[in-house]
């Protein structure tokens, strides 16, 4: 399925939840959702027999400088097509409700969205850091993000 | 031999050192060839050279790992318990020494001719154990602990094995004494006890499988008992780190090492005394005198040294339970029964 | 007073039971990689992973870069042992994202390159699997294979391990005339040392009782993780990019995508996904064979764009690396700078998988079981 015809069920099926259908960017448009039906649209995209997205190939954070979004790839197995969701929440509260138990994946790819943006996925078991040590300050990939001086003591910038 | 040193010196306890020192003679020598010929085996099976550089195809390097080995900082962890962690080693290479006392290098050496020696033997190489779970223990290491543990197990249940397999020979033998049992082979290479041993001939052909039997138990549990792949699950690398000696550096590595390499030789020595005729020379009364006793003995030895080396770079490694199940459910049930058809035929002919 | 252990999850402890550390220096983590383990005796109850050792910064240095050429450099040392899987991934989202065509002779070019780095990575693995299970003898014999492509890679531009040679839109250099004699050496050679690893490991008695049955992956669990590339198919799916969402020129060529079979074991056992690679390496060398001898002739080079400045826009490119489905999300804001790159390397959620396969082994299986997914740190922690 297309693009087009996937966010077209979506429409239909979730009409309040999705904010913007984002056609025109190139080359993979995405839809916007709100960040609470999350889950319900997972649910459904992964059980819905005709799109069967079983693969959850990518999740990244990502600053819009005002905004923090989360970016979903999803991919199919079964019908072999793709589809991108986003979720854009304000940098001051960033709760996204968590897609772990939907697909494993997103685990530790929450985790690392959370390491480096700082978004709180609610209902995930283990949000620690990943990749940063875990008792690093702030969150480096944020656009505002300022390198500290020191870390336990170590001087940062050489 | 021995009667002839103690001569030198009457009246002092200097000749019974002597005595006692004789193996290291041995030992020191042998350790260098082996680590040499372990190294090279091990690369020319790889498709590599080894070290090339110090001297003669790296034939010096042995000699310089030694010497780092004597240079390196003696490192004892904080937290272990002192006066454990230095004993161990030593303890280790005394389980291993005390063996080389039954070895018969010749029909003329032995350094005492103990009337039990295989019993002495089988009885004495199990104080290893304990070196190596004090070590495990005084490192206070988990995974050093885990190496000793394993160690433990692996070691007594494979002494199980090896016993029974040497009680059926020293049942058709009937000597346990090592020096008379390369006695009792030293009429050529169909009288050792692989072939059936000195016996008519219809004996000898129903010895010769069960033989077989016994001594491929004998040389399964024996690379078993030196902790060598694919029995090194004690010192496991990829999975222990090194096991029991993790926390060993400089010479209290380099015994850990030498007791090793020594009990290879041990374990090989005794299946060479037991089914391949001692010092004796395969063609019977050739080149069977004196030197060429001890030239034999060591080339038996060191063709199970190697078989053992090859074998170590050939094959992957065992897991705990498999190399339990090796020993309680294959090895010793076979050695049974193997033992109780040899007593058959002990008691028939 | 009772002392209460925990674990860093938070799990209390059971008095037989026992935290331990296996790495960051462990022999058999490949890399930086910790596992905490909560043991009972030898048998593992909990795995945790702690992964970040080896954090560089991939994606923050990224955004930094004045031009998205720059960013290779930083894509070779992400998947190390793997470089040009990774060029190639980011060099196809990369031209997806700029609407480039790039010249048949390059995609070829590339085709030959990511299948013989395939060859030699899969070496990587399978000789540490080796080692892991105590083999140590195939693994040289791996690395002396994998030296002979190193050595056409450092024939074709100059390196040998980063390679930086595909660019966005071309290659760095030209194939040199040497180059097709020495492949097909190689290929002769290879299919020898193929059949060399079977006897001496694959089918090894000792090497089938440590890895068969041991640390199953069902298909259904190994998807809805992610996993991907050997560890997928190991399970019994089939599904390879190069197959299933076919790039650059990979429907030209006749191969086979090998699955686990559960010959001596259950499907998707460690066995299973260290065959996998084993059988993938045979197909790769078909894969070069066709692609050298129908290689076009062409420039390499008319299609470098002068100055990368894609429009706004987002774009995930894919492509299957030694070690699954590499992806880059990158994300532009028209300038020459990339607004956002994101890495979804296949051996961090692979990774993830560890716990949920391994609980109820023993540690030697635990050793097996990191083997066979086949990290390579440097790609978990960019």
């Amino acid at each position: 399925m297309t693009f087009q015809e996937i966010s077209e069920i979506l429409k239909q099926k979730f009409e309040t939840a999705i904010t913007a259908v984002k056609a025109e960017v190139q080359p993979d448009p995405y839809i916007i959702v709100e960040a609470k039906s999350i889950k319900e649209i997972s649910t459904f995209l992964r059980d819905d027999e005709s799109l069967s997205f079983d693969f959850l190939n990518c999740l990244s954070g990502l600053d819009l400088k005002g905004k923090l979004a989360t970016v979903y790839h999803l991919s199919s197995m079964k019908h072999n097509h793709k589809f991108v969701i986003r979720i854009e929440v304000a940098t001051e509260q960033p709760n996204i409700p968590s897609i772990e138990s939907i697909w494993k994946t997103a685990n530790w790819h929450e985790r690392e969205a959370f390491d480096m943006f700082g978004i709180i996925f609610d209902g995930h078991p283990d949000l620690r850091r990943i990749l940063m040590p875990y008792d690093w300050d702030g969150y480096p990939l944020k656009k505002d993000y300022q390198v500290p001086e020191f870390y336990n003591g170590m001087k940062v910038p050489y | 031999m021995a009667e002839w040193i103690l001569s030198q010196f009457p009246d002092s306890i200097l000749g019974y050192v002597i005595i006692g020192a004789l193996p290291l003679l041995f030992i020191l020598p042998y350790a260098l060839v082996t680590i040499y010929l372990e190294m090279k085996m091990a690369a020319h099976m790889q498709d590599r050279v080894a070290y090339m550089r110090t001297g003669w195809h790296g034939t010096l390097q042995p000699f310089a790992d030694i010497l780092k080995l004597l240079q390196k900082e003696d490192i004892i962890p904080t937290a272990a318990d002192k006066f454990l962690f230095i004993l161990a080693p030593y303890l280790v290479f005394i389980g291993t020494y005390a063996t080389f006392a039954v070895l018969p290098f010749s029909s003329q050496y032995a350094g005492s001719e103990l009337y039990l020696g295989i019993y002495y033997v089988i009885a004495v190489s199990s104080i290893t154990v304990v070196g190596i779970l004090m070590s495990g223990w005084a490192s206070n290491n988990k995974w050093s602990l885990f190496g000793a543990l394993r160690a433990a197990a692996q070691i007594v249940s494979y002494e199980i094995p090896t016993a029974l397999a040497l009680i059926s020979v020293v049942m058709v033998a009937g000597t346990m004494n090592l020096q008379v049992l390369s006695q009792q082979q030293s009429g050529g290479i169909f009288d050792w006890y692989i072939f059936g041993g000195p016996f008519p001939i219809v004996k000898k052909l129903l010895l010769i499988p069960i033989m077989f039997v016994l001594f491929l138990i004998q040389l399964t549990a024996s690379m078993a008992e030196v902790n060598r792949t694919p029995f090194d699950i004690p010192e496991a690398e990829s999975e222990l780190v090194q096991g029991y000696n993790t926390e060993y550096s400089g010479m209290k590595f380099a015994i850990f090492y030498l007791a090793e390499y020594a009990n290879l030789f041990v374990v090989s020595a005794i299946t060479v005394v037991v089914f391949f005729g001692g010092w004796a020379s395969p063609f019977g009364n050739y080149l069977n005198s004196g030197g060429w006793e001890l030239f034999w003995f060591v080339l038996k030895g060191m063709f199970f040294v190697s078989i053992n080396i090859w074998l170590r770079w050939t094959l992957p490694r065992l897991r705990v339970d498999q190399l339990m199940y090796v020993s309680w459910k294959v090895l010793t049930p076979f050695a049974l029964v193997c033992m109780i058809l040899v007593g058959l035929i002990v008691v028939s002919f | 007073m009772e002392t209460v252990l925990k674990t860093s999850h938070g799990r209390t402890l059971r008095t037989e039971e026992m935290v331990i550390n296996m790495g960051p220096q462990h022999p058999s983590t490949h890399g930086v990689l910790r596992l905490e383990l909560v043991v009972d005796g030898e048998i593992v109850i909990d795995v945790i992973p702690h992964i970040g050792y080896l954090h560089r910064c991939f994606e923050k240095h990224s955004e930094h870069m004045t031009n998205y050429q720059q960013v290779i450099p930083y894509v070779d040392r992400m998947d190390y042992v793997a470089a040009m899987n990774n060029e190639f991934s980011f060099a196809i989202a990369g031209e997806k994202l700029l609407k480039i065509q790039v010249p048949e002779r390059v995609e070829y070019i590339r085709v030959i390159m990511a299948e013989l780095q395939r060859i030699a990575s899969h070496l990587i693995a399978i000789g540490t699997f080796g080692i892991d299970i105590g083999a140590f003898t195939p693994f040289l014999f791996c690395f002396r294979d994998r030296e002979k492509i190193l050595d056409l890679f450092e024939m074709t531009c100059g390196a040998r391990l980063l390679y930086n040679y595909i660019w966005i839109g071309g290659l760095s250099h030209d194939l040199p005339p040497e180059f097709i004699p020495k492949a097909k050496e190689f290929i002769v050679d290879f299919r020898k040392t193929i059949k060399e690893i079977n006897d001496l490991l694959s089918y090894n008695h000792i090497f089938i009782k440590r890895t068969a049955n041991i640390g199953v992956l069902p298909a259904d669990v190994a998807i809805n993780f992610g996993c991907t590339g050997p560890m997928l198919r190991g399970s019994g799916v089939n599904w390879d990019l190069r197959k299933n969402d076919t790039y650059s020129v990979y429907n030209k060529f006749d191969f086979e995508v090998c699955v686990g079979k559960g010959e001596f074991g259950t499907v998707g056992d460690c066995w299973d996904r260290y065959m996998v690679r084993v059988n993938e390496m045979e197909q790769s060398l078909r894969i070069i064979e066709q692609a050298i001898s129908t290689l076009p002739e062409g420039s390499i080079s008319s299609a470098i764009p002068k100055r990368v400045r894609p429009n706004p826009g987002e774009v995930y490119g894919r492509a299957e690396s030694p070690r699954g489905e590499l992806g880059f999300y990158i994300v532009s804001d028209g300038t020459g700078t990339p607004y956002r790159i994101k890495a979804r390397s296949p051996a961090f959620v692979n990774l993830s998988v560890i716990s949920e396969i391994s609980r109820g082994y023993m540690i030697a299986d635990l050793v097996a079981i990191t083997g066979s997914i086949d990290i390579v740190l440097g790609e978990v922690d960019r």
